[in-house]
């Protein structure tokens, strides 16, 4: 790229508003050089305290009341005042104009990196991403969250705090595995969300007292209806399911339980994105920001600030250190974006033999390409060269438990790129890495109870906190559930059921 | 194009607020035990502070379904240094055995302790959560010396330059739409009649009268008769007149002292002096919690009473024999001296392993009964003790029937005891019962 020269932007360590905007605007226009598709963007300042109070709420500027915000908003405050954690410098939200939070504390150097991430790295992600685009309404998203909260809180005053609380509980519970997966969702609208709760509560009430009509009774057939299960198809969206079919849910239950859903659906392209969309963002705020150094916009001591917190944000530590938690999604997302780049642009004989379609070809378009179309798991097993696997001294163990010892199954070798590809791409697919709970069959005719069926994956069980969760379903579907696990070679056993107590109305308090 | 820049850091704080009361609320029991346990490691007036409290890590999980351990898991790493493919390796040892990191980091998580800090408001409500001042307001009553003036709604007399002019002619309004409603109504009924009538008139004009028929000037009539009463309701009654009320509200004093009584004498070890502590350390975070300034007085008396700082109250031993009287007497004095019980909410607390000499046991009953119970809110003895009851317990409970609700008395065995014994001695009783 020309190297034509820009005029110093503001140096030093203290921000100002005015500085901000300067640094902004310089980065703007080299991503429009670039080429970025961004949201217009919101920057907010805010302090550290608004940083935990959006973190409790999983960044969302409004969300309803729950505890356990409250517990996350104590925990961080907790670990941030006595210095175990600092507060991550951004919050992005996807929601169109897309807001970026820039925490007071930060240097100008920081805010810089802040806003090159998040506010064009991120950003552009979120627009340009299939499942970004597909799953969520980034125009809607915040109408939709101000709507959840309103009627949330009206259903407090209506019901209770303690109903309402009882439910969301078990709501929460079930929020991953309440996410369609392969279903595209009907784009969220405030006015429309409003307009049809209504006739949806009084519809769907009668949708299932119909379902559970017991008279007239069909003596003359009963061999035949035994034998069909409920749903015909196994049901992998918990949540949607109870929504529909609960029997004793009250109105505002169901839409309590839609809220919750619709809110983790929301959620789930952000979870299966994470390596492409941190490293994304990180390739860019790198680039960015060494475009305008190279032009001579920003300083040394800048460019040393700058990279003195890319690099530890970036840093991977081997698996024997004590500071290994897993692979570092934004080491392992910025490496790659960087070795894609590297690919397009020299080539090795090794590259044009793994990635002829690439090799040589024009980054920028190979690189739109890649973040509009892939998601973590796919994205690694198309991209991720033998290069990076050897930078990144990748190996694979196997912990059989049938088996003694452990077993080094592949490495950074000839032999082993493509499994070790192939396994690093799996410990990202979310099919795979939390267990696979479908809705197998409702006890029509009988005593009404659920089964839920665990499809087990290389004999992984569950773990205990699913006696928890069961009682929560049981406590939305109102009668017993049951819990299968069906194995590899096809033999199903029951792993718990949970009964439910008949319920009435909540015992009112003795004085 | 400039972006646009907001700054929010001056908006509402606390926005996660009514989730932590949520939480705060929901754990209640949890965390009303943790503070209970925290409380014995606090100085009597070291306060300042929230309190850091850990609550048990499984009460509050948040349960998803997650894989546990077992079955076959394999995991890429990075940073290989010394493998090859086909290696076989022990288990490390640890808890983990073996399992990817990302996984035993989710086994572990969630089972330690989650400590948080409270901040001292929310820390004291839990703490006297339930808890009253016995009397207070009666005994306020008693001994009103200043009087504030304060608004109270408004009334139908007084004096015009506490005439309330919105509300006045809101009643006003009020009262003659009211009573011109019937009115109205008729006088809507007879002007479409007569407009009708007047469209027909022109339309087909009787040919008999070139006036007005007399039907229409009939309704003319009665329309301008109603008028006229509509009118004559009037504008602003008497009865509509609303001046701004002020009453005078005794203003109870918002100080308080308490007395630190504690016998010292060679019976008291160290244990039942740490058990007195506490006690006085709970007494005296009540009372900051219901008084703006809470002075504290400490006492301690074997034979003779002395008044001493703090750091000297619970240190020394002292041997020989106890007269609790020589306490009783200096306190009666200091509150003479220094506490006008005008200006004073005087509180008691008395602490004794009740060891007394003799004779002396009825002399306590009657300085308490004669000249300390009059000018106290309430006085509170407990006996650390357990063995039987001694002299100055009987006495004590002749105090207690003729006094009750004004004097309690507890025994305490054990440190545990404490809370559930001051709970009881300051619970708050039900109105009329007590």
């Amino acid at each position: 790229m020309t190297l034509p020269s820009m005029q110093a932007l503001p140096s030093g360590s203290e921000w100002t508003v005015d500085a901000i905007e300067r640094y902004d605007e310089a980065i703007r226009s080299v991503a429009q050089e670039y080429g970025l598709d961004c949201y217009p963007h919101l920057l907010e300042i805010i302090s550290s305290e608004q940083m935990m109070d959006a973190y409790a709420s999983v960044g969302m500027p409004v969300y309803y009341s729950h505890w356990s915000f409250g517990k996350h908003f104590l925990s961080t405050e907790g670990r941030y005042k006595r210095g175990q954690m600092g507060l991550a410098y951004e919050i992005v939200i996807n929601s169109n104009p897309c807001i970026a939070y820039l925490m007071e504390e930060n240097t100008l150097p920081m805010q810089a990196l802040v806003i090159a991430h998040a506010a064009y790295g991120h950003n552009s992600f979120f627009k340009g991403n299939h499942l970004f685009k597909q799953w969520t309404s980034a125009d809607a998203i915040i109408d939709y969250l101000v709507f959840a909260r309103s009627y949330i809180a009206q259903c407090e005053e209506r019901h209770g705090v303690s109903a309402v609380e009882r439910t969301l509980d078990a709501c929460h519970a079930l929020i991953n595995v309440g996410v369609d997966r392969y279903k595209r969702t009907a784009k969220l609208s405030l006015s429309r969300e409003t307009e049809r709760q209504q006739a949806r509560a009084e519809y769907l009430q009668s949708q299932v007292n119909d379902l559970w009509r017991t008279l007239p009774p069909q003596l003359e057939r009963p061999q035949e209806k035994i034998a069909t299960r409920f749903p015909a198809e196994p049901e992998e969206n918990l949540l949607y399911f109870i929504e529909k079919n609960a029997p004793l849910l009250e109105p505002w239950q169901r839409e309590v339980v839609r809220v919750v859903r619709k809110i983790g659906q929301y959620f789930y392209p952000q979870r299966q994105t994470q390596v492409m969309n941190e490293g994304w963002a990180t390739f860019w705020h790198y680039t960015l920001l060494n475009t305008l150094y190279d032009r001579g916009g920003v300083s040394d001591g800048f460019m040393l600030e700058f990279l003195q917190s890319h690099t530890n944000v970036v840093y991977q530590p081997p698996y024997n250190s004590r500071h290994y938690s897993g692979v570092n999604p934004y080491a392992l997302g910025f490496a790659m974006w960087r070795d894609i780049r590297r690919i397009c642009e020299e080539p090795t004989a090794e590259d044009r033999e793994w990635f002829p379609q690439i090799a040589g070809s024009n980054w920028r378009d190979t690189f739109d390409f890649a973040m509009q179309n892939y998601k973590d798991e796919s994205f690694i097993v198309q991209y991720l060269s033998p290069r990076l696997m050897r930078d990144f001294r990748f190996f694979s163990v196997l912990d059989d438990d049938t088996r003694k010892k452990l077993r080094i199954e592949s490495i950074h070798d000839e032999s082993g790129y493509r499994a070790l590809r192939h396994q690093l791409s799996e410990q990202y697919d979310l099919g795979r890495r939390e267990p696979n709970i479908q809705v197998w069959n409702v006890d029509l005719r009988g005593d009404r109870s659920l089964t839920l069926r665990h499809y087990s994956h290389q004999r992984r069980p569950l773990d205990a906190s699913c006696e928890s969760v069961l009682e929560h379903v049981a406590y939305l579907w109102g009668f017993s559930v049951r819990l299968e696990r069906q194995n590899a070679d096809g033999s199903v056993e029951l792993v718990k059921e949970q009964k439910h107590e008949k319920r009435g109305h909540p015992p009112r308090h003795a004085t | 194009m400039t972006v646009r820049i907001v700054d929010r850091r001056f908006d509402s704080k606390h926005k996660s607020s009514i989730n932590r009361s949520r939480f705060i609320k929901r754990f209640k029991g949890q965390i009303r035990k943790a503070v209970a346990d925290a409380i014995g490691q606090r100085g009597v007036r070291d306060l300042d502070n929230g309190e850091r409290v850990g609550i048990p890590g499984e009460d509050i999980e948040e349960p998803q379904f997650g894989h546990g351990r077992g079955g076959s898991w394999q995991t890429v790493r990075p940073g290989n240094d010394r493998f090859s493919s086909g290696d076989q390796i022990e288990r490390p040892e640890g808890g983990a055995a073996g399992r990817g990191a990302g996984l035993a980091s989710r086994d572990g998580e969630g089972l330690d302790d989650f400590v948080f800090t409270l901040t001292r408001d929310e820390f004291l409500d839990v703490f006297f959560d339930e808890l009253a001042l016995p009397n207070m307001v009666k005994r306020h009553l008693a001994r009103i010396d200043q009087y504030r003036r304060t608004r109270a709604g408004y009334t139908q007399s007084g004096v015009p330059t506490n005439l309330n002019l919105s509300r006045t002619m809101r009643g006003a309004a009020g009262r003659r739409i009211a009573i011109g409603a019937p009115y109205a109504t008729k006088l809507r009924a007879l002007e479409a009649e007569l407009r009708s009538l007047l469209l027909q008139e022109t339309t087909h004009p009787a040919p008999e009268s070139p006036g007005e028929s007399d039907h229409v000037v009939g309704l003319r009539r009665e329309i301008a008769r109603l008028r006229a009463r509509m009118e004559a309701v009037p504008f602003v009654d008497t009865f509509d007149l609303r001046y701004n009320n002020r009453i005078r509200l005794p203003q109870p004093s918002t100080q308080a002292v308490m007395f630190c009584l504690l016998d010292v004498s060679g019976s008291m070890d160290e244990g039942r002096k740490s058990i007195a502590k506490r006690f006085f350390m709970l007494l005296y975070l009540f009372l900051t919690r219901n008084y703006e300034r809470t002075e504290v007085v400490f006492i301690r008396h074997h034979t003779v009473a002395f008044e001493v700082p703090e750091d000297d109250f619970f240190s020394s031993r002292e041997t020989g024999g106890t007269v609790v009287s020589s306490a009783l007497e200096l306190m009666h004095r200091i509150i003479s001296q220094r506490y006008p019980s005008s200006l004073w909410n005087i509180y008691g607390a008395q602490a004794s392993d009740g060891d007394n000499w003799n004779d002396d046991s009825p002399l306590c009953r009657k300085i308490l009964e004669d000249s300390l119970l009059p000018l106290t809110q309430y006085f509170a003895y407990i006996e650390i003790t357990d063995g039987p009851p001694q002299n100055l317990w009987y006495e004590y409970e002749k105090v207690q029937t003729a006094q009750a609700g004004h004097f309690a008395m507890q025994r305490i065995a054990d440190i545990t005891d404490i809370y559930p014994v001051f709970r009881e001695l300051f619970k708050k009783r039900a109105t009329g019962t007590a």
